[in-house]
C-alpha cells in the first residue's frame, strides 16, 4: 500500500500564503498573550496555594467561592476542570502570599470545605479524606469495643485495604457508601457498622495540593526557560556543523515559529502553562527539529546529486521525496498523541494538548517555514554574489551548497 | 556484514534476555511478575501518588544561637576578669540571604580596659573579629569562614535530623537529600512516595521529635479499658490516652493527656546527661527562647498541675509543677549513665538546629495517582495499537520488522529505567512518547527509502542495502541533534525537565540499536539464501 507515489507537488510556489499564515498565527498568539496580560502560568510557576477537588456531582461553585472568601484571606479562585476525563473537579486557588501564609491557607481551605460539606460538627473523621493511619487510630479502640478483635498489624493492614479500596477506579478517592466497603476481603458487618459510628462521608476527596513559595516559582520558570534555549542553542551549532549555518538558524527559526504559536494557543483557550507543558513543548521542539532534519538531509544529498538544478526545485523535490515518511510518521505519532489526549486522563491533558497542537505544526513548518528560509538565504546571497565586484566561483565541489559568505565581505 | 547473520543474531537474543531480566527478573508466579514489576519500574510520585517538599533551612536561626552563646560566654569572661561594660547586644537577620550580617555590639567597655578586652576576644572568641567602633564601642563580625561552616553544618545537621523522623514513620523509599546550591540555597528535598496523609508527615518533620512535655488531664487509671469506660467509650476532645509502661515495682498505668504537647522536641535546644544531688542520673534539656518563655509562663500559672513528660508515645515520668520553670529542666530517674547519654543524644538529634519552612509542596492524592496510571496504560496501549495496525497496514510484512523494533525499543528503554534505577515521571513519559515517534520514524525513513529503490529498478537486497545505507545518514543526524538537545536540558534543566532528557537519550540509543541494527538483521535473515526473491512485501 502506499499512499504517495512519486508525488510532484509545487510547495513552494505557495510560500507567500502560507509564510503569511504563520506570521498571522504568530501574531495572533503574541497578542492574546499581551490581551491576556501575559501567559496563564500553573501553579508551579507562580506562587500560592492550588488544591484539586474532586466532587461526587456537580460541584457547588458559587457555594465553595462564599464559604471559602469568608474564611481564607486574599482572592480565592474557584474553576472548574473542563476536560472530558476530569468530570466534577474543580481547582481552588489563593496566589502570592509568603510562606507562612501558604500552609495556612491550605489548612483553611481544607477545613473550609469539611465544615460547609462534610460532616464536620459531628466530631466524625472524614473518611474519603483520611490517610490509612488516621483511620486506623480512628477505629482501633471503638472496634475492641464492639469485639471485633485484630492485632495491630491486622487493623494496620485493614486500613490499608480500605484506603486502596476507595481509592481505586471507579470510585477513585470517593466512597459513595460505607456498604460498598462489604467488598474488601476481611470486612465484616461489625466493622462496617464502626465505620458508620466514627466516620463520615464527605462528598468531596481532595486529589492534589500544591503550594509554592515565592522563591521557587520563579526559579523554576527562569531554570526551564534557560535550558530550552541553551538546547536549542545547542542544536543550532550541530546543524550549523553538519550542513550549513543557515540550516541551523532556519531550523530553530522553525522551532520557535512552534513554540509560539502552541503557546498562543494555550493563551488563546486560557489553558495553564505548567511544568508538564513544558515537557511537552520540549517533546514538540524535538519532534519539528526531527523532521526538518529529515528534509534538509534530502535537501543535501539531492545538492549532490542533481548539481544542475535550481535550488527551489531541487528543494521541492526533497520535500516530495520526503512526503510520504512525513506523512507516515507525523499521522503515526499523531495517533498515539490523540490516544494519549482521549484516555490519558487529566493530568496528562495539558500535555497531550500541546503535542496534537505541536505535532501538526511542527510538520507544516519543516516545509513551509524551515526550507523556505534556506531558499530565501540562498537567493538573496546569490544576487548579492552576482552584483558583487569581484565574482566568486560558486563552490560546487563542496558536499553541501555552501552560500558565500566571502561574498558578504 | 551480510554473512554473519547468526552472530548478530546472538547479540540480539543476549540484549532481550538481559533487558527482559531486568525488568521482570525471575518471577516464581504471576502475581511474582507483577510485583518484580513494580519494584523495577519506580514510577515517579505524579504518578503513583506522595508527596515532593522543597524545605529551606532558616540557617540565620543557627547563627543567632550561635551569637547568643557567644554573648552569654563574653558576658561571663568579662565579669570573670573584670572588665565593666554597658550592653552586650546582637542584630537580628531575619532571612537566609542576611544570615551573614550577624553582628554583636559591645558598648561601654571603658578605655583602661581596652588591651584587656582585644585580649580576651582574640584568645577565647576567636570565631569573630572586632572592630572598634570608637573609643568605648566594638563590633564583633563572624569570620566568613566560620559562617559557611556554621551554616554547612547547620543545614546538615537538619538534614539528618528529618531523616531520622522519616525513615521513623516507616515509608517506602523516603528521598532526603540536599537540594539546590549548596551554599546559597540552604533547600532540602524531600520526596514521599505514597505517603497518604502529607499533612501528617509535615508536621511530624517540622515539628514532633521524640519527646514531648503534655498536660496531665487525669489518671493514672489501671488500664485503656477503664480509662475508656470512665469516659462513656469516647475520649474527650482533645485528649489523648498515654500508657506509662511499668518499672521497677510499680505496673502500668494509663493517663489521660492534653493532645497539644506544652513543649514539643523543636523547642529543644541541647541536652547532656547530668547527675543530681542523689547521684542519680538524669537527662538536663535547653529551651529555646521562645520556648522557654512560653514554658515560663506556663508552669507559673499551672503550679500544682501536673506534666508528663513523653517519649515516642510512651510516659516516661510524671512530676507536678512546684515553680516556675524557664528554659532548661531535666528528665529524671535514669537508670544508668549510658541510658542517660543515649537519651541526651536522642534528644539533641530530635531537635532541629533552625527553623524549617516549606517552599514548594506538591502532595498528590493516591486515588488521582491510581487514576492517572490506569489512564496512561490505556492511551499508551491505544496509541502503540493503532500505530502497530497503520505498521502492518501499510508496510505489510516489513511492518512486522517495524513492529518488533518499537517493541524491543520499548523493551530497553523500560529495562535501562530498571537498571539505573531512574523514575518514570510524566515528563519522563514525554520522553517515551517521543522516542516512540522516533522510533517509528527511524523504520519508515528506512522503509520509504527501500521502496524508492526498488522503483528505481534496483533488485531486492541491494535495495534493502542501499535504504539503510542511505537513511543512516539522516538518523545519525536526526538522533544526535536531539541527544545535544537533551544534554543542555539535563545539565541547565531542573527535576521533571531532566526526567524528559534522561529518557529521551536512552530511548534514542536504543533505538539506533533497533531500528538500524535489528531491523536489519531481521530483513538480512529473511533475504538470506533467498536471492531469486521476486517481490519484497513492504
Amino acid at each position: 500500500m502506499q499512499i504517495f507515489k512519486n508525488t510532484n507537488f509545487d510547495f513552494l510556489r505557495y510560500k507567500w500564503p502560507f509564510i503569511g499564515a504563520s506570521l498571522v498565527l504568530s501574531v495572533a498568539g503574541l497578542s492574546s498573550m499581551l490581551l491576556h496580560g501575559g501567559l496563564r502560568y500553573g501553579i508551579d510557576f507562580k506562587e500560592g496555594t492550588q488544591m484539586t477537588v474532586k466532587w461526587n456531582g456537580a460541584p457547588p461553585e458559587d457555594q465553595i467561592r462564599s464559604a471559602l472568601s469568608k474564611k481564607v484571606s486574599g482572592e480565592v479562585t474557584v474553576q472548574p476542570l473542563t476536560d472530558l476525563a476530569s468530570k466534577n473537579e474543580i481547582v481552588i486557588g489563593t496566589e502570592r502570599m509568603g510562606e507562612q501564609q501558604m500552609a495556612a491557607a491550605r489548612k483553611a481551605m481544607q477545613d473550609t470545605l469539611e465544615a460547609t460539606f462534610g460532616d464536620a460538627q459531628s466530631g466524625k473523621l472524614d473518611f474519603n479524606n483520611a490517610g490509612a493511619s488516621e483511620i486506623a487510630d480512628r477505629i482501633t479502640v471503638p472496634l475492641q469495643q464492639a469485639g471485633v478483635q485484630l492485632s495491630d498489624p491486622q487493623l494496620q493492614k485493614l486500613a490499608a485495604d480500605l484506603r486502596t479500596f476507595r481509592d481505586t477506579p471507579p470510585r477513585s478517592g470517593l466512597l459513595p457508601s460505607f456498604d460498598q466497603l462489604a467488598a474488601v476481603p476481611g470486612v465484616n458487618s461489625a466493622i462496617i457498622s464502626v465505620l458508620k459510628q466514627q466516620c463520615s462521608l464527605a462528598p468531596f476527596s481532595i486529589l492534589q495540593v500544591e503550594m509554592v513559595g515565592p522563591k521557587v516559582g520563579s526559579e523554576l520558570r527562569t531554570k526551564a526557560i534557560l535550558a530550552t534555549l541553551y538546547a536549542l542553542g545547542g542544536m543550532l551549532v550541530y546543524i550549523a556543523f553538519r550542513f550549513e549555518w543557515i540550516y541551523g538558524v532556519a531550523a530553530v527559526i522553525a522551532c520557535l515559529h512552534d513554540t509560539i504559536i502552541t503557546i498562543g494557543l494555550f493563551s488563546l483557550f486560557n489553558r495553564e502553562i505548567t511544568l508538564t507543558v513544558i515537557a511537552a513543548l520540549l517533546t514538540l521542539v524535538g519532534y519539528s527539529m526531527n523532521d526538518t532534519i529529515v528534509i534538509f538531509d534530502r535537501i543535501r544529498e539531492n545538492l549532490k546529486l542533481l548539481r544542475r538544478e535550481p535550488l527551489e526545485s531541487l528543494i521541492n523535490k526533497s520535500v516530495n521525496q520526503t512526503l510520504s515518511r512525513t506523512v507516515m510518521t507525523s499521522g503515526l505519532t499523531f495517533l498515539t498523541v490523540v490516544a494519549l489526549f482521549l484516555f490519558g486522563g487529566p493530568v496528562l491533558h495539558g500535555f497531550s494538548f500541546a503535542l496534537v497542537v505541536g505535532i501538526i505544526i511542527g510538520t507544516y513548518s519543516s516545509v513551509f517555514v524551515a526550507s523556505p528560509i534556506v531558499l530565501f538565504w540562498h537567493n538573496w546571497a546569490d544576487g548579492r554574489k552576482r552584483t558583487s565586484p569581484v565574482p566568486v566561483p560558486a563552490i560546487k565541489s563542496q558536499p553541501v551548497r555552501k552560500s558565500s559568505t566571502k561574498a558578504l565581505k | 556484514m551480510k554473512k554473519n547473520v547468526t552472530g548478530r543474531t546472538v547479540v540480539i537474543v543476549v540484549t532481550i534476555l538481559v533487558c527482559v531480566f531486568g525488568i521482570i527478573g525471575f518471577p516464581k508466579s504471576g502475581a511474582g511478575l507483577v510485583d518484580n514489576l513494580k519494584h523495577n519500574i519506580r514510577l515517579g510520585l505524579d504518578l503513583k501518588g506522595g508527596s515532593h517538599l522543597v524545605l529551606q533551612v532558616h540557617v540565620q536561626d543557627a547563627i543567632k544561637t550561635e551569637a547568643d552563646g557567644a554573648i552569654e560566654r563574653i558576658k561571663e569572661e568579662m565579669r570573670k576578669q573584670s572588665i565593666d561594660y554597658a550592653a552586650i547586644d546582637r542584630n537580628d537577620p531575619t532571612t537566609v540571604e542576611d544570615a551573614d550580617k550577624i553582628e554583636i555590639d559591645v558598648k561601654g567597655v571603658p578605655a583602661t580596659k581596652t588591651t584587656a578586652f582585644r585580649n580576651l576576644i582574640s584568645e577565647r572568641f576567636n570565631l569573630w573579629v572586632l572592630t572598634p567602633v570608637n573609643s568605648t564601642d566594638y563590633r564583633l563580625n563572624m569570620r566568613p569562614s566560620e559562617l559557611v561552616t556554621l551554616k554547612r553544618d547547620t543545614v546538615e545537621r537538619s538534614l539528618q535530623t528529618i531523616s531520622n523522623r522519616i525513615n521513623q514513620l516507616g515509608l517506602t523509599e523516603p528521598t532526603v537529600q540536599q537540594y539546590g546550591q549548596a551554599g546559597t540555597d540552604y533547600e532540602i528535598l524531600v520526596e514521599l512516595p505514597g505517603v497518604d496523609d502529607p499533612a501528617r508527615v509535615k508536621e511530624i518533620m517540622q515539628t514532633t521529635a521524640q519527646l514531648e512535655i503534655d498536660d496531665v488531664k487525669e489518671g493514672p487509671f489501671q488500664s485503656r479499658e477503664t480509662a475508656l469506660s470512665q469516659k462513656g467509650g469516647i475520649l474527650p476532645v482533645g485528649t489523648k490516652l498515654v500508657r506509662e509502661p511499668p518499672q521497677g515495682d510499680r505496673t502500668e498505668s494509663w493517663y489521660l493527656l492534653s493532645k497539644a504537647p506544652i513543649i514539643r522536641g523543636t523547642d529543644m535546644r541541647n541536652a547532656r546527661a547530668g547527675q543530681d544531688d542523689m547521684r542519680k542520673w538524669n537527662a538536663q534539656f535547653t529551651l529555646s527562647p521562645d520556648a522557654g518563655k512560653r514554658f515560663g509562663r506556663y508552669t507559673e500559672a499551672n503550679i500544682g498541675n501536673r506534666l508528663a513528660v513523653v517519649m515516642d508515645n510512651q510516659i516516661h515520668s510524671v512530676a507536678s509543677i512546684k515553680g516556675r520553670i524557664e528554659d532548661s529542666g531535666q528528665i529524671e530517674n535514669i537508670g544508668s549513665e549510658q541510658e542517660a547519654s543515649d537519651l541526651a543524644l536522642v534528644l539533641r538529634a530530635g531537635a532541629l538546629p533552625a527553623t524549617i519552612q516549606i517552599q514548594y509542596e506538591n502532595s498528590v492524592g493516591p486515588s488521582l495517582g491510581a487514576d492517572s496510571i490506569h489512564a496512561g496504560i490505556v492511551a499508551g496501549l491505544a496509541g502503540l495499537a493503532a500505530v502497530i495496525i497503520v505498521m502492518l497496514v501499510y508496510y505489510k510484512r516489513s511492518g512486522v520488522n517495524a513492529v518488533l523494533a518499537l517493541v524491543l525499543n520499548t523493551v530497553i528503554l523500560m529495562a535501562a529505567l530498571s537498571y539505573f534505577k531512574a523514575v518514570l515521571t510524566l515528563p519522563g513519559i514525554a520522553g517515551v512518547i517521543l522516542t516512540i515517534g522516533m522510533a517509528v520514524d527511524s523504520n519508515v525513513l528506512i522503509f520509504e527509502r527501500i521502496r524508492e529503490e526498488l522503483r528505481s529498478g534496483k533488485a531486492i537486497v541491494s535495495a534493502v542495502d542501499a535504504g539503510f545505507s542511505k537513511a543512516w545518514w539522516t538518523i545519525v543526524d536526526t538522533h544526535v541533534t536531539t541527544v545535544v538537545s537533551c544534554a543542555f536540558l539535563f545539565i541547565f534543566g531542573e527535576g521533571p525537565v531532566r526526567g524528559f532528557a534522561v529518557t529521551l537519550t536512552i530511548g534514542l540509543i536504543a533505538n539506533v540499536f533497533t531500528a538500524v541494527f535489528v531491523s536489519k538483521v531481521i530483513f538480512d535473515y529473511e533475504l538470506s539464501g533467498r536471492r531469486q526473491l521476486a517481490e519484497l512485501s513492504i
